[in-house]
């Protein structure tokens, strides 16, 4: 399970919410190319946990490094490592006065200084991937919120991330929805991308993930893969977990 | 079709006038009937009470470029000020955000007309400040606090998601500020800051008393050589209506632009 080089090292990291305890003790190692899924009741702290990778989340203590860079290191730039890390949220979160090619555009012209025609060319190629080159010059309040969620993860992968972020990204759509969203979540993984994905989709930890992590209160209580997981739980917690989603 | 929450936020500040709403598409409306009201008096008494009218109207457009000189001036420097202060309020940074809640609280504590003597009269035990820059930064350094509470109120109306989304693509906080939330704060800004702009154009009538020859200062002069007092403050009040009527309106129709990507 461990190995020499992970990408991402989370290790022994707390976090509280007042006199909440949101992060307790957690360790968690991701490798380049692995499919991580957290699942866990809400409240567990697996959104959390996804947060404190590209620090929209400070930790109390622990480490969190990410590609060799240590997140808490005064010398490290917290935005030059987040350009590596594609975030995709349960609300999207795309920018409301920017159209969908637009949204995919600033970042890369901005921070990386790509060329505006060479922006917009890689743009629309990432909005065919997604299947919604024709709604590029849509305002996000035109889309439904399928297309809005393709878009922001075509908008994360505009600035050719090393790891991407899901943080529930189907819990705020309609059900005949989801399908399309995850169906590109899928395309992405088999490309080889690195994926820490927080979901309630169990038919896509399923097939996707090469390891599942159950979290409650803030621990990490089993990791495994998702056959042990789904067909062999051991923690008595995810048993009766597994039992009422399932 | 998209199930998210579409915010729209109004927010309402001091006392400029009624800005039209763009969708009261109605023939009566308070501005239209103020509209028209007022130019039907100034076409009446132009035409049939020629005598001392022409020679006012004649008189008085000196005093109506004055008052825009200021109320643009004042506006423009009020909307840096404004800014900032505003920038300052919602600072992490304790000191900064003393400075600029302090600077709010002083400045809303006093009246502008003392604002205007103060930096005109009293400070010129120290240093003589000419009359029309003591106006110009007396009208922006008071407007500047109510500006500054606006540009917060519209800054924290803008959804935390979207500065979360833009600091995972690597901006910085300065980089979001400026190139996702205020984009987006402005549209709702941009009323209470039209709002501003014309109680400010109102409000430019007390630099009167500093010997700026704006729109009220030129009647005055008139009437006290003609001792026509009603006719020159008529006139002087039909105009005042009739350029923030129509600032009112282009208000309406530039929120009307600005709200159109929002629409389906």
């Amino acid at each position: 399970m461990t190995n020499a080089n992970p990408i991402i090292k989370i290790e022994n990291v707390y976090k509280h919410f007042g006199r909440l305890t949101a992060l307790d003790n957690v360790s968690l190692e991701v490798n380049p190319g692995e499919k991580v899924v957290i699942i866990g009741p809400s409240g567990s702290g697996k959104s959390t946990l996804l947060r404190t990778i590209n620090q929209l989340e400070t930790i109390d203590s622990g480490t969190i490094i990410v590609d060799g860079q240590d997140l808490y290191d005064p010398q490290v730039d917290i935005n030059k490592v987040r350009t590596e890390l594609g975030m995709v949220f349960q609300s999207f979160n795309l920018f409301r006065h920017k159209t969908a090619l637009e949204n995919l555009t600033l970042a890369p012209v901005k921070l990386k200084n790509v060329p505006e025609q060479e922006a917009n060319e890689r743009g629309l190629e990432l909005l065919a991937k997604v299947g919604i080159r024709d709604k590029a010059d849509n305002y996000p309040a035109q889309l439904s919120g399928g297309q809005q969620q393709r878009v922001a993860i075509a908008r994360a992968l505009a600035m050719n991330p090393k790891i991407m972020l899901f943080d529930e990204p189907t819990s705020a759509l309609d059900p005949e929805m989801i399908g399309e969203v995850l169906e590109v979540m899928v395309a992405l993984a088999k490309e080889g991308m690195t994926m820490v994905v927080v979901t309630h989709e169990m038919g896509f930890a399923r097939e996707v993930a090469d390891r599942v992590v159950f979290m409650d209160m803030g621990q990490v209580l089993e990791v495994g893969t998702p056959s042990h997981f789904f067909e062999s739980p051991e923690h008595p917690r995810l048993k009766r977990f597994l039992e009422q989603i399932l | 079709m998209a199930d998210h929450k579409v915010k729209t936020v109004k927010i309402d500040v001091g006392d400029g006038a009624a800005i039209p709403t763009p969708k009261d598409k109605g023939l009566v409306s308070a501005w239209r009937i103020s509209l028209v009201g007022a130019l039907a008096a100034l076409a009446y008494l132009l035409i049939f009470h020629s005598d001392p009218y022409w020679e006012i109207i004649k008189f008085l457009p000196d005093g109506v470029l004055v008052t825009f000189e200021v109320t643009i001036s004042s506006i423009s420097l009020a909307i840096v000020i404004g800014l900032f202060t505003g920038l300052g309020r919602i600072s992490q940074n304790r000191i900064i955000n003393l400075v600029a809640s302090t600077y709010v609280e002083v400045v809303r504590g006093i009246p502008l007309l003392v604002q205007l003597f103060y930096i005109y009269y009293a400070l010129a035990k120290f240093v003589q400040v000419p009359a029309m820059l003591a106006a110009i930064l007396a009208m922006s350094f008071c407007y500047g606090a109510y500006m500054g509470e606006v540009f917060r109120a519209g800054i924290e109306s803008v959804d935390n998601g979207q500065t979360e989304a833009s600091l995972s693509l690597g901006f910085n906080r300065r980089q979001t500020m400026f190139y996702v939330i205020l984009p987006q704060a402005w549209r709702t800004i941009l009323p209470p800051v039209g709002n501003e702009f014309i109680a400010l154009l109102k409000d430019t009538s007390l630099v009167s008393i500093l010997a700026v020859a704006d729109l009220l200062r030129r009647g005055r002069e008139f009437a006290s050589t003609t001792f026509d007092y009603f006719e020159t403050y008529t006139m002087v009040a039909l105009l005042y209506l009739l350029i923030t009527l129509v600032l009112s309106k282009l208000v309406s129709i530039m929120e009307e632009r600005l709200g159109q990507y929002d629409q389906r």
